[in-house]
């Protein structure tokens, strides 16, 4: 199976300071509650890999995510971080080296920008001229300008004020971040910005990262695995978001992850990964511009000293794919402007192959469970 | 029980032996007068200013770690409530002769009544000012590895100085008023001259209108104390 990674592109391994992150039969009861609020959950998160808790309300994502840095007790069974039980911790000390992002943020209004991004280094007891470089490090690389440091998070607008919270979180550097519907107060518009921006960063970081979410299309974009959660604290399925698209394990998982399945599945692979059609080269002079041999689009297609395509034959138009497009996007191109072929081009608009419909079929056809 | 009223002789802030002009006789509002007495009323008047600042600030001294108390211990709050609202009802003058007999006569006695008077205030404001910090701030306080003791001096009690602070406000404000019955208890204060000659508009204008100045400049003097320590809240008008 070709299981792109959305989140993660093939690149360095994990940072040497991610820890893998290990629940091991994790249960909360709630004092007053008989049904427990997660219930003997069990999973492994190897280090600098994204894990998405995700599951309708009240499933409890949340008390299993504050079970690991122990704002919520646990009430059996263990979590084990780099291998070690965060029971065993003092808890003030375990926190300060999890990054701690919720979705209200909960920046100290009392508090300048920087002050903020500096709790937990003050709390470490780092030298001034340390903490001040590693805010400006921060802001910088969660793109904002330096001069947003002197403000208070009254005068950020709310997406800045996200941003602010992770960078808050990843000031000491920690093995393991914690993050509860980070985005979950965004416009949508700024959410799809605020995830790139910080797949981006993760790619960077490769940070072991519990991720909750009740949006499934969230969670298929920024997990590595997914655990699919139900009421009563359940886990329902652990897996990667390929694998659970492609095989979900039973009709709670079938029906969370949607009858457009077949459709998310395309949106986790990139068009430069599955293999294209190549057509026969023409340059406009009429010479070869390629290999003409081994050719399976029965049209020339001609393309300028660039490379870039012109034109199919003599007349007609090019519909252009970034080989960067998931093939969801490309497929939706193809149908949008009613062409068999679309030619895939890479950043520079070269063209690198041809993509059709029925190769986008293929594609799903091997992949389908026989 | 005439033994506890002020012994002021009679008109002793009135000195007619030079006035000439009918005015102070008359019991008028007399410029030249009031020039010439002014530096009477200046031993009441800092008599004035200690017993509000000592009672304020014993008052705050009481009612803080009360608040910050009840604020951890939530069962704490009725009983406090409820005896620090007692002694607000109890009248001023009342509580002067019901301590008489332990503290005496002098600042003692009216200090420990004006305090016992701004107890209820500050310690709802205190803790009105904590319960109102934002929870998702004290959750990611907690969340980063702050202990309960960094999380209540760096996080819950800065952002609480806007309603502590409105309560010293208030709490100093009526203080300044009550002080003036202080001469009950044989403290001083600028009551001892109002009450001396209650029929010489003059007197009555110099020490009414000192209480009056005394009280908006303490006022401000918190409202600025207030501003410095609170930067946050005015950024947020400016932004
Ligand atoms: N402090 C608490 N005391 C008692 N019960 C609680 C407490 N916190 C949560 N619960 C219960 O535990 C269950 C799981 O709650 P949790 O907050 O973990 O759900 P969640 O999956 O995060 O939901 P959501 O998507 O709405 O945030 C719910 O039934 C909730 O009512
Ligand atoms: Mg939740």
């Amino acid at each position: 199976m070709t299981s792109a990674d959305t989140a993660q592109p093939e690149g360095p391994k994990p940072s040497a300071d991610a820890e893998p992150l290990e629940f091991r039969a994790a249960t909360k009861r709630y004092p007053g509650s008989p049904a427990p609020a997660v219930d003997a959950l069990s999973l492994e998160v190897p280090a600098g890999e994204i894990c998405v808790l995700v599951g309708p309300s009240g499933c409890g994502k949340t008390t299993a995510m504050r079970m690991v840095n122990r704002m919520i007790s646990i009430t059996e069974g263990d979590i084990l971080l780099g291998g070690r039980s965060v029971r065993d911790r003092d808890e003030a000390d375990l926190r300060r080296h999890i990054g701690y992002v919720i979705q209200q943020i909960g920046l100290f209004p009392h508090r300048t920008i920087a002050e903020n991004i500096a709790t937990v280094p003050r709390l470490l007891g780092w030298s001034r001229t340390r903490i001040a470089s590693r805010v400006d490090e921060l802001l910088d690389l969660i793109g904002l300008e330096s001069d947003i440091a002197a403000r208070y998070p009254a005068q950020l607008s709310g997406g800045q004020r996200q941003r602010v919270g992770v960078a808050r979180a990843l000031a000491v550097d920690p093995p393991l971040m914690l993050m509860d519907e980070p985005f979950g107060a965004i416009d949508p518009i700024n959410r799809d910005r605020l995830q790139n921006e910080f797949l981006r960063l993760q790619a960077q970081l490769r940070k072991t990262i519990v991720f909750v979410t009740h949006d499934i299309d969230e969670a298929i974009k920024m997990g590595d695995r997914i655990a699919v959660m139900r009421e009563g604290g359940h886990l329902a399925q652990y897996a990667p978001p390929a694998e659970l698209l492609a095989h979900p394990a039973d009709d709670f998982v079938r029906d969370f992850v949607g009858a457009d399945r077949a459709l998310k599945r395309l949106a986790l692979q990139r068009v430069r990964d599955v293999p294209l059609h190549q057509a026969p080269l023409i340059r406009e002079d009429g010479s070869a511009a390629g290999a003409q041999a081994n050719t399976d689009v029965p049209y020339d297609l001609v393309v300028d000293g660039a490379g870039r395509p012109v034109r199919w034959g003599t007349d007609g138009a090019v519909h252009r794919i970034d080989e960067d497009d998931t093939l969801r996007d490309a497929l939706s191109g193809l149908l949008a402007s009613a062409v068999q072929y679309g030619a895939v081009v890479d950043a520079a608009g070269a063209v690198v192959g041809v993509i059709s419909i029925d190769l986008i079929h293929e594609v799903v056809r091997r992949e389908q469970p026989a | 029980m005439t033994f506890v009223l002020a012994q002021v002789p009679e008109g002793f802030y009135r000195d007619r032996s030079e006035s000439d002009t009918g005015c102070v006789a008359n019991n008028g509002v007399c410029p030249d007068w009031i020039v010439d007495n002014l530096d009477r009323y200046v031993d009441p008047f800092l008599e004035h200013v200690w017993l509000v600042v000592a009672s304020v600030a014993c008052g705050l001294l009481i009612a803080f770690p009360l608040a910050v108390l009840a604020y951890r211990r939530r069962w704490l709050i009725a009983p406090v409530a409820n005896i620090t609202g007692i002694l607000y009802t109890i009248p001023s003058v009342a509580a002067f002769f019901l301590l008489l007999p332990i503290t005496g006569r002098g600042a003692l006695t009216a200090i420990v009544a004006l305090t016992a008077y701004t107890l209820l205030i500050l310690f709802r404001n205190v803790l009105e000012g904590l319960d109102a910090v934002p929870d998702e701030a004290r959750d990611a306080g907690r969340g980063m590895g702050l202990t309960d003791g960094q999380l209540l001096w760096r996080v819950e009690l800065p952002l609480a100085l806007p309603s502590i602070m409105a309560g010293l406000r208030i709490a100093t404000t009526t203080t300044v008023g009550l002080a003036a019955l202080a001469f009950f208890a044989g403290a001083g204060g600028l009551g001892e001259p109002l009450e001396a000659d209650k029929a010489f508009k003059s007197n009555v204008l110099v020490a009414g209108g000192l209480c009056v100045v005394l009280a908006t400049a303490l006022d401000l003097i918190i409202l600025g104390a207030q501003r410095m320590m609170t930067p946050w809240t005015r950024s947020r008008a400016a932004s």
